[in-house]
């Protein structure tokens, strides 16, 4: 015999329990809300933007253990325990993430609005294959819908911060 | 800011317990695994769902595991990122791979889960919209509505199978299994499916899937495409899977299995098709029968990204694309 | 070319760092103490005489503070003064899907939207007018009493010369149609808007929009405020293009809310209410007749376009005449006929996309003239580059041409594209296509008509040596704002990170009229400049004494002041503020600038004026799958003559761009809508939508080229727009080249390719397009003799070939 499981109802918050940014943070939430805006409205976090809240543009990436995830998505109920990291995570203190300089200097974002999906998508992309091919960079930004830069200073931008890291590392 | 409706959201830690609650609630009551189905959906009021039935937690639905015989069996809640990664995967089954690897975004394929893909709900461009929207249309049969907008003289809905790994998994002749409040069964993907946009799966209400069995089969190959309007973000308007045995590749085709996606409320076994290509090698010629049965058999209407005219005339380069795929190099 | 230190550098943009860490706050991040949210109720039908809306049972919702109707907002307002059309809420009438009704504040957006459950709304249908043909045929139901004949809303008509002379003199002339599909600007930023009533009877609207002024203007007037006590924000803004150009509905209404509740009211659009905003490019039908010479030298060329404008004005009478005004700014036209005209539909209406019109009328031409060099045996290069338009030189419409870098532009992509070796010459299904153009750089005319200047700076000098820059332009991404501060730290001489840019605030910033018409570099530049050189001639008076120096002779760089003959002696530039400070007191100057005074004086001649012209060239490569119709842009090569490269990353970011954007409306976008069921969008989302991916780019290689326009800042022109309008044409007559089937519409999907090829297969006219335009009472031609023709036209006149 097993123990039953949890549950709660509609009217009712839920204990979540998560890192943020590599914080931790205790937060009371109904059921019904998102990831998107546990992050936007209870934590401040208005880095994650939203294009669509239908999981169709790509704006709303975050990091969720590691692995890009659409906050507009995401259950906040689903996160107890996890660890999300978002834009203003990237950062370590005052020393930007190298993605976040080459974004910076080659002219990767212009009005900015998907650029902090972008930059999430790109940093879990060079963790999991430091030296991407042009083709593998387009294919992982793919989902990351933007209307102003065409996509290719962003791409331009991800091989330069692929080449930093690489020099970092030796 | 779209919000979600509330709901009541329970969290079993094991699959009787998730069979037993679904059929407490029964309708009221939607099983939730990665929602990137369900979610959008349910902010568009397409579905209102009293109660959330959480999968995450459930182990059984998990891994993916190899047979001595060359046989995969892959866990439900495997998402498509992983599935499309795992070595196994690709090399017991590249296809399935491939198709996995074609579902809407990468970032998606990390929360989206095999059994929510094989489960997807079929779609249609008068029912995938805002409540509003379809207010103004006055609704339609799938929803709140009594007339087809299709098909207005229709008595059955016709919204379109759009799962990227069900035409595969079908002409792989896979076992889908599933679990109730009356325990588990499998059953043949080939029956697995419905040919009506509304009743469109072959299962209890309140079953879920718990994963899929690959056979390995000797001497089997699979090939397939997608075609979409973008190269990411869109749903299929045409898949093809396409799956032939034979003994070496240059040997007669003892089996084969030509199903088209996309095309249809459920996806199209074209038996047609299969009559031409067995009992010969592969050939120039037999592709070309093939497809062109494949371009007769299919009747999609308007109701995705292109028009259905299109894509009835595209159904045979892409059969035979399909089946260049498997043609010994 | 580095005579300059800052400008046409590669520096970090002064708003980037903020970007970069999720710092940069947008309109939908704001929020302020005791904020309501607001919704709207939107129409479900797409016309209604509009009988009764009822709030009372939505007012008795828990947490519902206030609900209003078309009742409480009876001043009309409009973008331009010639269609003030529109109401914030429906007043007896809704026009199309998506019109709003009604609106509520609550204490949460749930509430809001249950609330919106409980309005009663009793309207009478009237019959929909749905497309062109249907506005053409169908005179009643009216949309708006005011337009010029039944359902069309505006006609011109406008002859430069005489057209018939000019086609008798022909050697050959051809007729072509052409259609120009709608699409929309889909910026990531939905629309939101944040409005605060103070007690004592100020309102401030936060708002995402390109245009501040003009709203500021039209809430000043809609709710009957002094302008003065409204003050208009323009926060981070996420994307415009064109769709957040116009006064909207939610601005008006969530400041009126405000001041009913005397709580901050805010909006955030959903995506799908930004498809009802939409204001995006018109359809449009186009018809040209050409007459040239054999060797491809045009006689004569009559346009005439259709603009299907959708249910309200917007910029749609100003969009019409963009249809056919620079029609004659690249090649020589001595001859020109234009007749316009827009039609109402109960659609979301159309405004000003990147382009604003030119797009359509430049796709015709240029297809166009792909035919006549394939008729006449020329290729389709040499036909244009024999036969371009000579720098500072008026056209036949009286458009006064300054720099133009076209001839380096086209000979640029021809020479690296392999043009000469591809053209014609490619395998079956792959093929090449150019396409030429030119854009504004900055509307000549204010959208009001008034004697003040376009742009505004006010310049601030701290002691402790920062500059503090004054304007009220908006950077939607495009990088204003750093252009500011590139302009001043150049003629300052100091380093941009000590010059703050201030934008975008009615109350503290001098008016700039807002980004569109591709304005803001040439204009606030100008205006920058001139601040910049005042404040300069200030401190070098100041200092000049002391450094034993003429003012004239004093270097302003790296943060220091020192004469050119003696650079190791100097003061920094802090000392030379304090030293002007001491001496003339508190010092600020400020810079604004007009355009010249168009050069034409006749109904119309306010569209089409503009201080400078960008050009453009591109050749695109295609690979057509005559199995499927599918096409795939390889790479495009382009070259644009920005005149002077302000900010080079900023200015391959728009050309970029831009290509990226005139590929989705050659390939993938349209706005259309569902005749059959109350003409609803039929894709108003990000997935039906099919704005390209990363993995749907092309590979582009730019050009940057530079004939620096006198008019211009350093030289600089636009680059915001123009580098998108050869795309289109430039990728249907590469898919001519590769499959050779004519594909007359955009966007070419796969259908009618294949329809194209198929047609060919089956002894048909392999062609995809528009047949004949039905005919429109036009008005009584307006018809006016080109420059050359009449003593004192205002600039020299070459029309010989240089």
């Amino acid at each position: 015999m097993s123990e039953r499981g949890g549950g709660v109802g509609p009217a009712e918050t839920l204990r979540l329990r998560l890192v943020v940014n590599h914080r931790p943070v205790e937060l009371l939430v109904p059921p019904h809300r998102t990831l998107l805006e546990l992050l936007r409205e209870e934590l401040g976090l208005t880095g994650t933007k939203h294009g669509c809240e239908l999981g169709e543009c790509g704006a709303c990436t975050v990091l969720v253990e590691g692995r890009p995830e659409l906050a507009c998505l995401r259950l906040a109920a689903s996160c107890d325990g996890a660890e999300v990291t978002t834009v203003e995570g990237l950062a370590r203190g005052p020393r930007l993430d190298p993605l976040q300089e080459t974004f910076a200097d080659t002219g990767a974002a212009q009005c900015g609005y998907c650029t902090p999906g972008m930059l999430l998508v790109a940093h879990e992309l060079l963790e999991r294959t430091p030296r991407p091919s042009r083709e593998e960079i387009r294919l992982a930004i793919s989902g990351n819908l933007c209307r102003c830069t065409g996509y290719l200073r962003i791409i331009e931008a991800i091989e330069r911060a692929a080449e930093r890291r690489a020099g970092a590392d030796v | 800011m779209l919000r979600l409706p509330r709901f009541r959201y329970l969290v079993p830690v094991d699959l009787d317990e998730a069979a037993a609650l679904k059929a407490q609630y029964g309708p009221r009551a939607a099983y939730l695994a990665g929602g990137t189905d369900l979610v959008p959906k349910m902010k568009n009021g397409q579905h209102e769902p009293e109660v959330l039935i959480a999968l995450g937690r459930l182990r059984e639905l998990g891994g993916i595991r190899g047979g001595k015989d060359g046989e995969l069996r892959i866990g439900a809640s495997t998402t498509l990122a992983t599935l499309a990664a795992d070595p196994l995967v690709r090399e017991r089954f590249p296809a399935v791979a491939r198709a996995a690897e074609g579902v809407a975004t990468p970032v998606v394929r990390n929360m989206a889960t095999l059994g929510g893909n094989l489960c997807l709900e079929t779609r249609c461009s008068f029912f995938d919209q805002s409540r509003e929207w379809r207010e103004a249309i006055r609704f339609c049969l799938k929803k709140d509505g009594d007339t087809c907008r299709v098909a207005q003289s229709s008595e059955r809905c016709w919204a379109i199978q759009s799962s990227d790994t069900s035409p595969l998994v079908i002409a792989l002749g896979a076992r889908i299994e599933l679990h109730g409040p009356a325990g588990s069964r499998s059953v043949d993907a080939a029956s697995f499916y419905n040919d009506d946009g509304i009743q469109y799966l072959r299962k209890q209400p309140d079953e879920l899937v718990t994963g899929i069995s690959l056979p390995s089969i000797e001497g089997g190959q699979a090939g397939y495409v997608k075609v979409s309007r973008r190269s990411s973000v869109d749903f299929p308007v045409l898949s093809v899977a396409a799956w032939v045995r034979r003994e070496t590749p240059q040997a007669p085709v003892l089996e084969a299995r030509v199903v088209l996606g996309a095309v249809g409320s459920a996806p199209v076994i074209v038996e047609e098709a299969a009559r031409i290509l067995k009992g010969r090698p592969l050939s120039r010629e037999s592709i070309e029968g093939a497809a062109e049965a494949a371009g007769r058999r299919a009747r999609p209407l308007d109701n995705a990204d292109v028009n259905g005219l299109w894509r009835k005339r595209v159904v045979r380069p892409y059969v035979a694309r399909a089946l260049e795929q498997l043609e010994p190099s | 070319m580095s005579e300059h230190r800052v400008i046409g550098g590669s520096s970090r943009r002064v708003d980037v760092a903020d970007k970069v860490t999720g710092r940069a706050l947008y309109a939908d991040d704001l929020v302020l103490p005791r904020m309501l949210h607001c919704k709207l109720l939107r129409s479900r039908v797409p016309h209604a005489e509009l009988l009764r809306v009822d709030v009372s049972a939505a007012l008795e919702i828990p947490g519902v503070l206030a609900a209003i109707t078309g009742a409480d907002l009876p001043i009309p307002y409009g973008i331009l003064p010639v269609s003030q059309d529109e109401h914030a809420l429906c007043r007896d009438r809704v026009r199309f899907v998506g019109d709003p009704i009604a609106a509520v504040a609550a204490e949460d957006e749930e509430t809001a939207t249950a609330a919106l459950a409980r309005i009663a709304v009793e309207l009478r249908p009237l019959d929909p007018v749905g497309s062109i043909e249907d506005a053409l045929a169908r005179p009643e139901p009216r949309l708006h009493q005011y337009a010029q004949h039944g359902n069309i809303h505006r006609m011109v008509s406008q002859e430069f010369g005489d057209l018939e002379q000019g086609l008798a003199e022909a050697d050959y002339v051809r007729e072509d149609s052409f259609f120009y599909g709608g699409s929309t600007h889909l910026a990531l930023e939905q629309h939101a808007a944040l409005a605060d009533w103070s007690p004592d009877g100020r309102l401030t609207l936060w708002s995402s929009t390109q245009t501040p002024h003009y709203v500021h203007r039209v809430l000043a007037r809609v709710l009957e405020l002094p302008a003065a006590r409204v003050r208009v924000i323009v926060p981070a803004l996420g994307g415009g293009f064109g769709g957040k150009t116009d006064p909207f509905n939610h601005e008006v209404v969530v400041a009126k809310l405000a001041m009913r509740t005397g709580r901050p009211v805010k909006i955030c659009l959903t995506r799908e209410e930004v498809f009802h905003c939409h204001r995006g490019r018109h359809p449009t039908r186009i018809w040209m007749r050409t007459g040239v010479k054999r060797d491809g030298a045009i006689t004569a060329m009559h346009v005439k376009t259709v603009l299907d404008g959708g249910a309200y004005g917007s910029y749609g009478a100003a969009s019409t005449l963009y249809t056919g005004a620079l029609q004659t700014v690249t090649y020589r036209v001595p001859h020109y006929r234009f007749d316009g005209a827009r039609v109402f539909t109960n659609k979301p209406p159309c405004g000003p996309k990147r382009g604003h019109g030119t797009p359509q009328g430049r796709f015709a031409l240029e297809v166009q003239l792909d035919k006549i060099a394939e008729a006449l045996g020329l290729d389709p290069a040499d036909l244009r580059l024999r036969h371009l338009v000579s720098p500072d030189s008026l056209t036949a419409n009286y458009l006064r041409i300054g720099s133009t870098g076209l001839r380096q532009c086209l000979e640029t992509v021809v020479e690296r594209s392999g043009w000469r070796e591809k053209h014609g010459q490619l395998p079956f299904g792959r093929g090449v296509g150019v396409a030429c153009s030119s854009y504004l750089s900055g509307a000549g005319v204010a959208i009001y008509w008034n004697d003040m200047p376009h742009s505004g700076v006010m310049l601030k000098l701290d002691r402790g040596g920062g500059v503090a820059v004054y304007c009220g332009s908006t950077d939607v991404g495009q990088g204003s704002d750093s252009v500011l501060a590139f302009v001043v730290a150049e003629v300052l001489g100091v380093p941009p990170g000590d010059v703050r840019v201030v934008t975008a605030d009615t109350d503290l910033t001098p008016v700039d009229l807002g980004s569109y018409s591709s304005r803001v570099t040439l204009m606030t530049g100008n205006a920058a400049l001139q601040a910049a050189e005042r404040a300069r001639e200030l401190l070098a008076s100041a200092v000049a004494g002391k450094l034993e120096a003429r003012p004239e002779e004093l270097v302003f760089a790296e943060g220091r002041v020192f004469p050119a003959s003696d650079p190791d002696t100097g003061v920094s530039f802090a000392e030379a503020v304090v030293a002007a400070e001491s001496r003339f007191g508190t010092l600020a100057t400020v810079g604004h600038y007009a355009p010249p005074a168009p050069a034409g004086k006749f109904k119309g001649s306010g569209v089409g004026p503009s201080p400078a012209y960008s050009y453009t060239a591109a050749v695109a490569e295609v690979t057509v799958d005559p199995e499927t119709g599918m096409v795939r842009a390889d790479k495009v090569w382009i070259a644009h003559d920005v005149g002077r490269a302000i900010h080079r990353p900023s200015v391959v970011g728009q050309i970029e761009g831009s290509v990226y954007m005139g590929l989705g409306e050659a390939l993938f976008e349209e706005t259309s809508h569902r005749a059959a069921h109350n003409l609803v969008p039929v894709a108003p989302s990000m997935l039906g939508y099919k704005s390209p991916t990363a993995l749907d780019m092309c590979e582009v290689e730019s050009f940057v080229i530079e004939d620096p326009d006198p008019q211009g800042p350093f030289g600089a022109k636009e680059v915001g727009q123009g580098p998108l309008l050869p795309i289109p044409p430039a990728i249907v007559n590469a898919i001519y080249d590769a499959v050779g089937v004519r594909i007359d519409e955009v966007p070419a999907t796969p259908d009618k390719v294949l329809w194209a090829l198929l047609a060919r297969e089956q002894g048909r006219e392999p062609r995809v397009g528009p047949g004949a335009l039905a005919e429109l009472p036009w008005p009584e031609t307006v018809r006016v003799r080109p420059p050359w023709e009449t003593a004192g036209a205002s600039a020299p006149v070459r029309k010989e070939q240089d």
